[in-house]
C-alpha cells in the first residue's frame, strides 16, 4: 500500500532509524505523540496503518490502539514496536494489534513485516466478529447493544466494556488488576475496587436468573460463565 | 474524551430510540439542575459542550461573566427507567467549564474532582457508602404539618407497611440506574425509611446521591406520597441523617486496615480520623447546611452531638464498626453527623480534605470515648477534652468562616457565596416568631 495513504507513527520521538526505514520503504507517514494529536492530524480518509511504540509509559499507546479499533471498522492495521521486557503487556490485548516487531528492531525485518501487513490490509477481507454470544447473552459490538434472553440491557459504557471483555473470555479467571488494566485501560481514579462495584451493578442488571453468569472466585477475582473444568 | 465513549452514547441513543437527553448538574446548595436537549444536539454537546447562562443558577456566575459551558461526562450516560414507554429519555451528568475550557470554580462536581484527583496523585482512592434516611408523608398542603403513612417501628414487617412497596420499587429503579443497594428497612420513627448504598468511589457516589434523592421522590410522587430528606420533620422522634462509611484504598489494598493493630486500624486510618475530628466543627456548615439540620443534632435521638470517636458507641461523631471476620476490605469508619440535604460533592470534598490534612500533618488520634457522652456533664467532658459540634447554623457558619481548610477545599468562589447565602437563611429564621414563643410567652408575659 506504499504511496497510498498515510501511516501514523505513535511515539514520543521518531527515531532516525525508524524514519529511514519508512522513507526507504516508500511510506508516507506522520509522527504523533498523543491521542489528541493523532486525531487532529488524521487524514480525511483515515490512517492507512499505524506503528505504535510501546515504552515505559505505554497507556497512551494502548489508548491510541483502542481508539483506532473503535472509530473505524477496525481495518487500520496496527504494528507494535515492543521491547523484549514488555512483551507481557501483549497478553489479552490480541484485539488491539495485528503484528509486532521487537525493538530495537532490525530495519529489514520491520520493512518485511510492514510490507506483508499492508499487503494484507489492501487485499484480504477484514475478519471481524460483530456478535459475542454466550447462552442467552448477546452483545452486538457494532451497535454496542447487549441483550439477555432478548431483553435489552441498559448499561453504562464501562459496564458494557466489562461485560464484553468477560464474555469474550469465558471460563477464564481474572484478577481485579487485570480487569482494571485491560478494561479501563488508563489510570482510572476509581481504583481497583471499581471492578467490584461494576460487577455488582452488572449482576443487578442481568437480573437474578442470570447474575450467576459472573462468578466470584474467592481471593482471586472473577470468572464469566462455566470454568473450563466444568465446576 | 475518548472516541469510544462518545460513540457508545450516540449509538445507544440511536438504537434505543432516545427522544430526549437530560443534562444534569448541581448548584452550590446541592439542588439538581437539568436541561433537556434533542438527540440531534447531543453529538455537538459531547464534543464542545452546551453554553448556558450561569447567572440564572444560584451560586454560579456573577452577571458580567454569565455564560458557562456544560460538558457531559459520557461515563454517566444512562437511560431513565421512569420515562414514558416509547419515548425513552436519558440523563448524563455534566462538568461546568468557563468558555475558555478551564474548570468553572462554582461547579461543586469540579471541586470534588479536584480533591479526588489530588488523593489519587498520592495513590489513594476515597470510597464512601452512605446510609440515607428519609420519611414518607401524605402529600402536605402549604403550611400543613407532616402526616406519617404508618406508625411502624424499626424493622417492622406488617401489613400496614404501605411504605414497603414504595421502598421495593425504589430499589428496583436504583439498581436500574447503576446504584446498588446494600440494605433497606423501616427505621425507628413512624414512616421513616433507611436505604444503605454499597460503597463506591467518591465522585460516582456523589452522582449517585443526586440520582438517589430524585428516584426516591419520583417513585413516591407516582403513588401520591411525599418523600422528604428534611433532617428533623417531626419533633420528639429521631431525624433523618446520612451516615457516611468511609475508607481509603491503595490499589486493591484497604489503607485503613492493619491486622496487627488491636483496633485493626492503620496509622493512615488514625490520622484520617484525627483530621476529621480536629476539623469537624469547621466543616459542619457544609455537611449540615440548613437551620433544621441542627434540630437533629441533639441528645437522645442517635444523632451525634460531641466530637469524639468510639468502636461501638453511637453517641460519638465517628464510629468504627467492627468488621465481620476481620475482613480487611470492610474496615472503615462511619461519620455520623451529615444529613441528606447536604450538597454531596461539597460534603465529600471537605471530609476528604480534613482527613487528608490529618494524614499529611500526622495528627494524633485522641483517646476513644467509650462512655455514653449524653450522660456526662460539661466538666467531665472538658476533662476528656471533648467538645461539641456547632449548635446552630449560625455557630457553624462562624466556625467555617475562620477555617483556612474549608476556604481552600471549596475554593474562594463557593466559600464566599455559601457563607453569604446561608447567613441570609439564618437571619430569615432569626426574625421568625415561632409557635414555641407564642405558646410560652404570650399569655404569661
Amino acid at each position: 500500500m506504499s504511496g497510498d495513504g498515510v501511516i501514523a507513527v505513535f511515539t514520543h520521538d521518531v527515531a532516525p532509524e525508524l524514519a529511514r526505514t519508512l522513507d526507504l520503504g516508500g511510506y508516507a507517514w506522520k509522527g504523533v505523540s498523543s491521542v489528541d494529536e493523532a486525531s487532529e492530524a488524521e487524514p480525511a480518509d483515515g490512517w492507512s496503518g499505524a506503528i505504535v511504540e510501546i515504552d515505559d509509559d505505554s497507556e497512551p499507546a494502548w489508548a491510541f490502539c483502542r481508539s483506532l479499533r473503535q472509530h473505524d471498522d477496525g481495518s487500520t492495521r496496527i504494528m507494535l514496536l515492543v521491547p523484549g521486557g514488555r512483551l507481557g503487556e501483549l497478553e489479552l490485548r490480541d484485539d488491539l494489534y495485528d503484528d509486532f516487531c521487537l525493538s530495537p528492531f532490525h530495519p529489514s525485518e520491520l520493512e518485511a513485516r510492514l510490507r506483508h501487513l499492508m499487503w494484507a490490509s489492501g487485499s484480504a477481507p477484514v475478519l471481524r466478529a460483530d456478535l459475542v454470544e454466550y447462552g442467552e447473552l448477546v452483545l452486538n459490538l457494532e451497535t454496542y447493544q447487549a441483550t439477555i434472553a432478548k431483553r435489552p440491557l441498559d448499561l453504562t459504557y464501562m459496564e458494557y466494556e466489562l461485560l464484553k471483555f468477560l464474555a469474550q473470555n469465558p471460563g477464564k479467571v481474572f484478577t481485579r488488576e487485570i480487569l482494571l488494566s485491560r478494561v479501563w485501560g488508563y489510570e482510572y481514579y476509581g481504583g481497583a475496587r471499581t471492578v467490584d462495584v461494576h460487577i455488582r451493578r452488572l449482576r443487578a442488571k442481568l437480573g437474578e436468573e442470570y447474575a450467576g453468569l459472573i462468578a466470584t472466585v474467592r481471593s482471586v477475582g472473577y470468572r464469566f460463565g462455566q470454568s473450563r473444568w466444568g465446576s | 474524551m475518548l472516541d469510544q465513549h462518545r460513540d457508545y452514547v450516540l449509538r445507544t441513543v440511536e438504537e434505543r430510540g432516545v427522544r430526549l437527553v437530560r443534562l444534569w448538574f448541581t448548584d452550590v446548595l446541592g439542588n439538581l439542575k437539568s436541561f433537556a436537549i434533542s438527540p440531534a444536539e447531543l453529538e455537538n454537546a459531547l464534543e464542545d459542550g452546551m453554553t448556558f447562562d450561569g447567572s440564572s443558577i444560584d451560586g454560579f456566575s456573577r452577571i458580567q461573566e454569565a455564560d458557562v459551558l456544560a460538558i457531559p461526562d459520557p461515563d454517566t450516560f444512562e437511560l431513565i427507567p421512569w420515562s414514558e414507554p416509547g419515548a425513552a429519555e436519558a440523563r448524563v451528568f455534566c462538568d461546568i467549564h468557563h468558555l475558555d475550557g478551564s474548570p468553572f470554580d462554582g461547579d461543586p462536581r469540579q471541586v470534588l474532582r479536584r480533591h479526588v484527583r489530588a488523593a489519587h496523585d498520592e495513590g489513594y482512592t476515597f470510597y464512601l457508602a452512605p446510609d440515607v434516611e428519609f420519611f414518607y408523608f401524605e402529600q402536605p398542603g402549604p403550611g400543613e404539618r407532616p402526616q406519617p403513612l404508618d406508625e411502624g417501628g424499626f424493622f417492622d414487617l406488617t401489613t400496614n407497611d404501605a411504605a414497603g412497596d414504595l421502598r421495593k420499587q425504589t430499589i428496583r429503579k436504583l439498581e436500574q440506574m447503576s446504584i446498588p443497594v446494600e440494605y433497606s428497612f423501616h427505621e425507628d420513627a413512624p414512616s421513616q425509611q433507611e436505604i444503605d448504598l454499597r460503597h463506591t468511589d467518591a465522585l460516582t457516589m456523589a452522582d449517585s446521591v443526586m440520582t438517589f434523592r430524585l428516584v426516591v421522590k419520583e417513585v413516591a410522587a407516582s403513588q401520591g406520597v411525599h418523600a422528604t430528606f428534611m433532617p428533623k420533620p417531626l419533633e420528639g422522634v429521631q431525624g433523618s441523617g446520612m451516615h457516611l462509611h468511609m475508607s481509603l484504598f491503595r490499589g486493591d489494598e484497604n489503607a485503613f486496615y492493619d491486622g496487627d493493630d488491636p483496633h485493626q486500624l492503620s496509622p493512615v486510618a488514625k490520622s484520617f480520623m484525627a483530621g476529621l475530628l480536629r476539623h469537624a466543627a469547621e466543616i459542619t456548615a457544609v455537611t449540615n447546611q440548613t437551620v433544621n439540620s441542627y434540630k437533629r443534632l441533639v441528645p437522645g435521638f442517635e444523632a451525634p452531638v460531641h466530637i469524639s470517636w468510639a468502636r461501638n458507641n453511637r453517641s460519638g461523631l465517628i464510629r468504627v464498626p467492627i468488621a465481620k471476620k476481620a475482613n480487611p476490605i470492610a474496615t472503615r469508619i462511619e461519620y455520623r453527623s451529615p444529613d441528606a440535604v447536604c450538597n454531596p460533592y461539597l460534603a465529600f470534598s471537605v471530609l476528604l480534605a480534613a482527613g487528608m490534612k490529618g494524614i499529611h500533618e500526622g495528627y494524633e488520634l485522641p483517646e476513644e470515648a467509650e462512655d455514653n457522652l449524653f450522660e456526662m456533664d460539661e466538666a467531665a467532658l472538658r476533662k476528656l477534652g471533648i467538645t461539641q459540634l456547632p449548635q446552630s447554623l449560625s455557630d457553624a457558619l462562624r466556625t467555617m468562616e475562620e477555617s483556612e481548610l474549608v476556604r481552600e477545599a471549596l475554593g474562594e468562589h463557593i466559600f464566599e457565596w455559601f457563607l453569604r447565602n446561608k447567613r441570609r437563611e439564618w437571619w430569615a429564621y432569626k426574625e421568625h416568631v415561632s409557635q414555641f414563643e407564642i405558646d410560652r410567652y404570650l399569655r404569661s408575659m
